[in-house]
């Protein structure tokens, strides 16, 4: 019976492990057997030419992202910073409470309240309404990570600030935050990540789009949507670009999230222990 | 500024002193000590600014839940409650029927949790209570990997490789040797709700994995070792010392999984068939709330059509809410008390 159940356990984590094994080795092979220099440099290509690429979606996630993290981190920060430093109360449970909602809120209904408060009232799909929607969803992570790691930093260091004779906001700002801030980051990063994959919200508010777009308030490309309209269409090229196209958002993903760490745990911001 | 308040007369030495047992909770009381001058102005202006941070969270909850229900008033007001147990999808004729959306999402949900759960406590029990020490970090980080994967990715790697898969060679097995239950009859697709369960199952074990990891990281060790010292083995140790004093929270787990497979968009919608039919097959295509969502919103013409897309995000939003606040009930159960994260 013991080694029955051990046995049936670890093979319940190589079943776990497959897969994910098998996606990888998906993404690896098909992804760099169709990633060239076109699909890094160039628009996508009307139905039955050849070539073509992702520059824009490529381009247009990352305005994207830059929009909602623009949007969403001091938003989430600074409530991070209410509850921890004033959230001892009714109120504090409330957001505590809503905060955890929002995140259990799927990403799909984000999307149509985005829609509902921006497109409609702009007229017309925008990249503002997408990185709205992804600002929505990194919001309570934040908070919540942030909360997390003031808690962390001693009283005994805030009450040395007061003691000095530094005021409240100055402590908060200066000492709890700064002392905090690699924790804090890793919060801001896992929140990036989770948006960055994100296709249901920018469905119909970012809504995609062939060619490069920088303003604010038009339609843009978003390298999942582009990932996810060429999956379903009928094309052997769209399928290898598809590919190729999840690829490089797992790069993005990756290299964003290890080069904010990185950074974060170096000199740049010492002060954080 | 931070030396100020030192020189400032009327400070007097170290009178904060004189309350003991309040410095830790009222350093607002400091102030009037300090002679702060404009910093109290700033510490209010700064406060100000920092519940408003907050308070925005609430507010966004009010604002998703105001715009689903103005949005969805027309469709409420057209078909009430019957909406949800109509079964006729038909924008051409306005005819509005949620029930093959609410029966996808429910059966590819349970049929993704009856795939899962074993799968993920397995995966649990050996990380926290078999594995070698060793081996313990790599094998929770590779799980959690699986949670990091955006969820276009697997639609994307269900369509190119596992829909065949099933095709090929999974589906034609289970119609041979389990068709007589009537779960697997027609004809082999690949695509459809077994294809959307597979993927769901595969989306939502690094979820349940981690919550039974942690609350069963939660059970006192001394637990174990008592129950070691009456001769059990570590299987009876594992069973009945660490699971059973675990099983809300592993519950706890099972539904947020629950949760997250209901609102899973993207992955479900390329695998699922997106057919408004309810069929007994598990072989034959499906749709669900979310997956209606997504393919129709954007096309939606006429108010009607539109207003009965929101009143399902409606229903996926009530849904969701209710099923993840049941599991962090369940979860807090077991684990509080204990600091946050202090054994992950």
């Amino acid at each position: 019976m013991n080694s029955l159940a051990t046995l049936l356990a670890a093979t319940a984590v190589i079943l776990v492990l497959l897969p994910l094994a098998a996606i990888f080795a998906y993404l690896l092979y098909k992804g760099f057997g169709s990633l060239n220099w076109a699909f890094l440099t160039q628009t996508p290509k009307p139905v039955g030419e050849p070539g073509g690429g992702m520059a824009n979606a490529i381009a247009g996630s990352v305005y994207i992202l830059l929009i909602a993290s623009t949007l969403g981190v001091p938003l989430g920060i600074g409530a991070g910073i209410y509850l921890s430093e004033y959230g001892r109360n009714q109120v504090g449970n409330m957001i505590r409470f809503t905060a955890d909602v929002l995140n259990g809120v799927p990403s799909i209904i984000i999307g149509i309240v985005a829609y509902g408060l921006v497109v409609l009232r702009q007229g017309h799909f925008s990249a503002l309404a997408g990185g709205a929607a992804l600002a929505i969803m990194m919001i309570p992570t934040i908070t919540r990570a942030t909360e997390e790691m003031l808690l962390l930093v001693p009283t005994a260091v805030r009450e040395a600030a007061y003691g000095l004779g530094v005021s409240k906001w100055r402590t908060t700002l200066s000492i709890t935050l700064r002392t905090a801030t690699s924790g804090v980051i890793t919060g801001v990063m896992l929140a990036f990540a989770r948006v960055a994959g994100e296709t249901a919200p920018l469905l119909f508010t970012a809504f995609g789009n062939q060619y490069w777009n920088w303003k604010v308030d038009q339609p843009t490309a978003a390298l999942p949507l582009q990932i996810f309209s060429y999956a379903i269409s009928p094309f052997d090229e769209w399928h290898r670009q598809a590919w190729a196209g999840a690829l490089i958002l797992i790069i993005l993903i990756v290299v964003s999230v290890t080069a904010v760490r990185i950074a974060a745990s170096r000199g740049m911001l010492k002060g954080a222990s | 500024m931070a030396n100020r308040a030192l020189g400032a007369p009327g400070l007097g030495g170290p009178q904060p002193l004189t309350k003991p047992g309040l410095a830790a909770s009222s350093q607002a009381r400091y102030q009037p000590l300090l002679k702060a001058g404009d910093s109290r102005i700033a510490d209010r202006l700064f406060f100000l600014a920092i519940l408003g941070c907050g308070l925005s969270v609430l507010a966004l909850v009010g604002l998703i839940v105001y715009e689903l229900i103005t949005k969805s008033a027309l469709s409420w007001q057209a078909f009430g409650l019957k909406f949800f147990f109509g079964s006729e999808w038909d924008p051409v004729n306005n005819q509005f029927g949620a029930l093959p959306f609410v029966y996808g999402s429910i059966v590819s949900s349970i049929l993704a949790l009856i795939l899962a759960v074993p799968l993920a406590v397995g995966v649990a029990v050996f990380i926290t209570e078999m594995s070698p020490r060793w081996l313990r970090n790599p094998l929770a980080f590779v799980t959690e990997l699986l949670a990091a994967i955006p969820s276009v990715i697997y639609g994307l790697w269900a369509i190119f490789v596992l829909v065949p898969l099933l095709r090929q060679y999974v589906q034609p097995a289970l119609a041979r040797y389990l068709g007589w239950t009537g779960l697997f009859e027609g004809p082999p697709y690949g695509i459809g709700m077994l294809a959307a369960g597979i993927i769901l199952a595969i989306m939502v074990v690094p979820i349940i994995s981690s919550i039974t990891r942690e609350v069963m990281t939660a059970v006192p060790q001394q637990q174990r070792e008592a129950v070691l010292a009456l001769g059990a083995t570590r299987w009876e140790m594992i069973r009945t010392g660490v699971l059973r004093n675990a099983r809300a929270g592993i519950l706890g787990g099972v539904i947020l999984g629950l949760g997250r497979a209901l609102g899973e968009t993207m992955a479900v919608t390329m695998v699922i068939g997106n057919r408004p039919e309810i069929a007994k097959s598990l072989f034959a295509p499906g749709y669900t709330l979310a997956s209606v969502i997504a393919n129709e919103f954007s096309e939606a013409t006429g108010d009607l059509y539109l207003s009965s897309l929101i009143e399902v995000g409606l229903a996926l939003f009530i849904v969701t809410i209710i099923v993840n606040m049941i599991a962090q009930f369940l979860v807090w159960t077991v684990t509080r008390g204990m600091p946050a994260r202090s054994n992950a």
